[in-house]
């Protein structure tokens, strides 16, 4: 039963990846990740990606709380924090929530405050977007090598 | 979920230590694998860039900051070490070798580009090649990068073909470094290429030469044409291949400057 699901899995990842990158979710620098993995190496960009999101969270958190406070003028703060999620984001290939991040570095130069709540909602609303649909990726990625370990006919 | 817990394992270590130290064997073997010294305060680029520097067969250690960089090196003064032990490193290792050293240059307390000029500073380390990478393109960072002696400079993302020519470079240096024991000219050459071919679709000042460098080379004349000179850096082909230094001049290009 497995055994020609592997051939569905992967279709069905092919076809996840390629509405990502239709969709400007992310670019080729993830396709750069993908070639970084080997048998030395299987589970490297769900390991990078996973320590993007751990990373990306807490930004964001800080982000969040920054803003929240009412008293709030440190926009150089939040300028460092962007700047990191910036990085971060071109280095995993993170299109979309990259440029949202380079939009709010802009509104925080000119110290918006408005301009930073809704860049913030929009960035985390791309951030959610981006983080489901990656878990979804990698969800049938080990789905697909816990089919591929089963052979058909099963073999003694 | 074993992948899961894989990466939480390494995150863990790299967070306790803010280093990473190589598992690769034949530490002693010089000839082979080149090991890189990564700098970047992202751990997210530190697993990226080591792992893009593993797959080019380099040897890596990749730290958090520009300031453990130079512990590893045992470069930082007397007077910030805790202990009084005697030259080498307070962690308890013995001093780092390195073949190269690949820097961010956007780093808290001290940048890549500080970083930089302490290596060049340095009598021991001077001729270590420094590259730096930033996710900022702006023309004036470079040159003055370059102006300090760096070898390169990579703008983030950093991609598989970014490290192959770094890659390709330091295996062309080890080939001359045997044919040519006297003087490094390799690293002036790489300059004056590096330059020059900005040079093509920059306009800027003239470059200062860098006092690092210890050969009697001086800058030649700011113009396209090259006079021939010993195997290129990049390729053999051309004494400035467009495709090797694409790079840098070619994201120069598109994005403008600053």
């Amino acid at each position: 039963m497995l055994g020609w699901g592997v051939d569905r899995l992967r279709a069905d990842m092919n076809r996840l990846l390629a509405m990502l990158f239709h969709q400007g979710v992310l670019d080729e620098q993830f396709l750069q990740l993908q070639q970084l993995e080997d048998e030395s190496s299987p589970n490297f960009v769900s390991e990078v990606v996973n320590i993007y999101f751990h990373e990306s969270e807490k930004l964001l958190r800080n982000l969040r709380g920054l803003l929240m406070d009412r008293e709030f003028s440190d926009y150089k703060k939040m300028g460092t924090h962007l700047n990191q999620l910036i990085g971060s984001s071109s280095s995993i290939g993170a299109k979309r929530v990259r440029n949202v991040c380079v939009s709010f570095r802009a509104a925080s130069e000119q110290n918006s405050r408005a301009g930073c709540l809704r860049a913030l909602e929009l960035l985390e609303h791309e951030y959610c977007y981006l983080k489901n649909k990656l878990h979804e990726l990698f969800h049938m990625d080990q789905l697909r090598v816990l089919a591929a370990g089963v052979t058909y006919p099963p073999q003694h | 979920m074993s992948s899961n817990s894989i990466a939480s394992n390494r995150w863990m270590s790299e967070k306790m230590d803010g280093f990473d130290p190589s598992p690769n064997s034949n530490s002693d073997n010089e000839e082979e694998g080149v090991h890189v010294l990564a700098v970047d305060d992202s751990l997210v680029d530190r697993k990226v860039i080591e792992r893009l520097l593993k797959i080019s067969s380099c040897k890596v250690t990749a730290v958090d900051s520009g300031w453990r960089a130079l512990k590893l090196l045992g470069l930082l003064d007397e007077e910030d070490k805790s202990s009084s032990s005697s030259s080498s490193s307070s962690a308890g290792f013995d001093v780092l070798k390195v073949d190269l050293i690949i820097t961010d240059y956007c780093m808290p307390g001290m940048t890549g580009y500080e970083l930089l000029k302490k290596i060049k500073e340095s009598t021991t380390f001077r001729e270590i090649p420094v590259v730096i990478m930033s996710s900022e393109n702006v023309v004036a960072r470079i040159d003055r990068c370059l102006e300090e002696g760096a070898e390169d400079f990579i703008v983030k993302p950093v991609k598989l073909s970014d490290v192959k020519r770094i890659r390709d470079y330091m295996a062309s240096r080890e080939v001359r470094s045997v044919q040519n024991q006297e003087e490094r000219s390799s690293s002036n050459i790489n300059k004056r290429k590096l330059q020059e071919c900005f040079d093509l679709s920059l306009s800027s000042s003239p470059p200062s030469i860098s006092s690092s460098s210890s050969s009697s080379l001086s800058y030649p004349s700011r113009s396209p044409s090259l006079t021939p000179s010993p195997p290129s850096l990049f390729s053999s082909s051309a004494p400035c291949s467009p495709s090797s230094l694409d790079s840098p001049t070619r994201r120069l290009k598109m994005t403008g400057f600053d």
